[in-house]
């Protein structure tokens, strides 16, 4: 990886009761670079978000943000970091620029900020509406331009379009693919739908069962599908669903 | 100055915190009017003088009115010397109506109803009545349970008629001198407990369960993911709803001095310190309360499992020296008695600081207690 490692997550291991969720993890996240982490349901890459995130402690191994681990850099890392989930219910009976400004105040950000953000997220004619009476794909939005609130250095995203419509899923993407052109925020996105990988990320990350099982780039992953014993027999083009079934023998979705 | 202010997140969350509230009719409804609305109810049935009907059910072979053959009869000839309404009553049953009137205690009406033992025993069994007559070689027969004071009453006044020779009279009473001064009504029992009630359910549903919601809709991990102050949250969170439960029970209060005339007898500087150290307690007890769940379902058995005892025990609708003796110490312990009791010692005896101190640390400490043990295993998402 070219970059400078903005995140690096050093042979990190977490479990959860009997369940070992991450396994042995290592991974350098470069300044600027927007990486998808893929893997099935219980793969362990919300996990691995969330002690990325700080909210969970490894049990083995250390976690860099910008070369400061969490312990006792809290108030600083909290401030370079945005983060959005797969479904965030925010305060139903405030609207959406009341809402915008709530999270803005934790950061000390102004009018002038917000109502760029609205714009950015396409909320304008929105700004009045509860938060309740918004759709799935406006809420989405909305979480979005929350998380971009503080022009972060790192953008986690768990899932941000799992549950919305194709023309919704379409929109967040459009708005972070805007952020990758605009900024140099580096992000770290977790999906299972291959597509959305391969339209926002430069960087893939294939996780099962707790364990990186390989690493690249787009180019350079379905490259490597050629050297796979198990091919796919159609003619259609090869996708990261194939790389990971080569890899396990199961889609994705499963 | 406006633009620092109202970028400042505490601002922020605690307008956030109003405008949710008062946004939400339910608030309005549960906060303010339906502690009116029940004041109003229990006020009024038990304040106010009222008259009292008794049903009591006449067994056997006793007549309410004699035929000329009949032989002579206590009860019928009681009934038509005191020229008592007759009327037949819905199961086609004859009835007879007889009014005792009172002027300070109140008229009672005693309908004296013909019916067989066993649909008499099934109204007993009902609550319809509480009370059975019969008359045999001339000596009236009282069925009832003694343990049941409503009963013991209709006997008392019953056979005081029965027994006496003349007609019924009006009741002079000159020896009864009703206590209906402020203070002394049921009304001035019950405002106190329903102030208290007010601030433990506002409490128990306003932190706790708001805390509860917000964490199983994954907000608090997303708020606690900003640089947010937790303190600030938590701070804006009880702020908003003590400054609620004062404008509630002051609406109460306004409401019963209109309608009840009551009035705060003590130290009113006193009332409010106890209020505020009422609310410290349930905040700190909500706080712990909602330390660690996730599951609505849960907290909504927590809240419940904790406010139903306490409604039921501390003497808010009744008095808790009708509980067991040995339970009393226990029950006097508890902060929604302890509030309710220093509320009323203040509104009704007039206390002052003296009377309440030890309630007040009581509570105020109670609130930090379970406030620092709800914060050592708080979970933030």
């Amino acid at each position: 990886m070219e970059h400078a490692p903005v995140i690096e997550v050093s042979n990190v291991y977490k479990s959860f009761k009997t369940v070992q969720a991450v396994r042995g993890i290592d991974l350098r996240i470069g300044h600027g670079q927007f990486v998808a982490i893929l893997g099935p349901n219980g793969a362990g890459k919300t996990t691995l978000v969330e002690m990325i995130e700080g909210i969970q402690q490894p049990d083995q191994g250390e976690i860099r943000i910008m070369g400061k681990t969490w312990k006792g850099n809290e108030t600083y890392l909290r401030r370079l970091i945005g983060l959005s989930l797969q479904e965030t219910h925010f305060i139903e009976k405030l609207n959406v620029w009341e809402t915008i400004r709530l999270f803005a105040s934790f950061f000390s950000i102004g009018k002038q900020r917000c109502e760029e953000v609205l714009s950015l997220v396409a909320l304008e004619e929105k700004r009045r509406a509860w938060v309740v009476n918004l759709s799935g794909g406006q809420r989405q939005r909305l979480a979005l331009g929350i998380s971009i609130l503080n022009e972060p250095k790192i953008l986690l995203l768990d899932e941000p379009t799992t549950g919305l419509d194709p023309n919704a899923r379409r929109e967040i993407w459009a708005i972070l693919l805007h952020l990758k052109e605009q900024s140099e925020t580096s992000m770290i996105l977790t999906t299972h739908y291959m597509e959305e990988a391969e339209q926002l990320c430069d960087y893939i990350v294939i996780m099962d069962q707790g364990k990186i099982l390989k690493q690249g780039t787009l180019t350079g992953l379905l490259g490597e599908i050629q050297d796979l014993p198990v091919k796919p027999v159609e003619t259609r083009r090869i996708t990261l669903d194939d790389l990971f079934i080569s890899l396990t023998g199961r889609h994705l979705h499963d | 100055m406006i633009e620092r202010i109202s970028n400042n997140q505490l601002f922020q969350l605690i307008m956030a915190n109003v405008k949710e509230l008062i946004r939400e009719p339910g608030v309005l409804f549960w906060g303010i009017i339906f502690p009116i609305l029940m004041s109003l109810g229990l006020g009024i049935a038990f304040t106010k003088k009222s008259d009292i009907s008794t049903t009591i059910a006449v067994v056997g072979q006793t007549r309410l009115i004699s035929l000329p053959s009949d032989s002579a009869s206590i009860l019928s000839d009681f009934l038509q010397k005191n020229k008592a309404i007759t009327f037949k009553n819905d199961p086609g049953s004859l009835s007879v109506k007889l009014t005792v009137p009172d002027d300070k205690l109140g008229n009672t009406h005693f309908i004296f109803t013909e019916m067989d033992w066993p649909q008499a025993m099934v109204l007993l069994k009902r609550g319809n009545l509480n009370m059975l007559l019969d008359e045999k070689e001339g000596i009236i027969q009282y069925h009832f349970d003694p343990r049941n004071p409503d009963a013991q009453l209709t006997y008392l006044k019953l056979s005081k008629l029965l027994n006496a020779t003349g007609p019924v009279i009006r009741e002079t009473n000159t020896e009864v001198y009703p206590l209906t001064v402020t203070g002394t009504r049921y009304i001035d029992f019950l405002v106190p407990g329903l102030i208290a009630m007010g601030v433990m359910m506002s409490c128990m549903w306003g932190v706790s369960y708001a805390i509860i919601e917000r964490r199983s809709k994954k907000l608090l991990r997303r708020m606690v993911a900003t640089p947010m102050k937790r303190s600030n949250f938590l701070i804006a969170l009880i702020s908003v709803r003590i400054a609620m439960n004062f404008v509630e029970a002051g609406l109460l209060f306004l409401f019963a001095w209109l309608v009840f005339n009551i009035t705060v007898q003590g130290n009113v500087l006193a009332l409010i310190i106890l209020f505020v150290a009422g609310n410290f307690a349930f905040a700190g007890i909500s706080i712990f309360l909602s330390s660690h769940t996730a599951k609505t379902e849960i907290g909504n058995g927590l809240i419940n499992a904790l406010s139903m005892p306490m409604m039921v025990l501390s003497g808010i609708f009744f008095s808790y020296h009708n509980f067991p003796e040995w339970s009393i110490p226990v029950i006097k312990q508890l902060p929604l008695t302890m509030m309710t009791d220093g509320i009323r010692s203040i509104m009704i005896e007039g206390a002052g600081f003296a009377e309440t101190a030890m309630s007040v640390v009581i509570l105020t400490s109670t609130g930090l207690i379970f406030f620092i043990a709800g914060m050592k295993i708080f979970r933030w998402h």
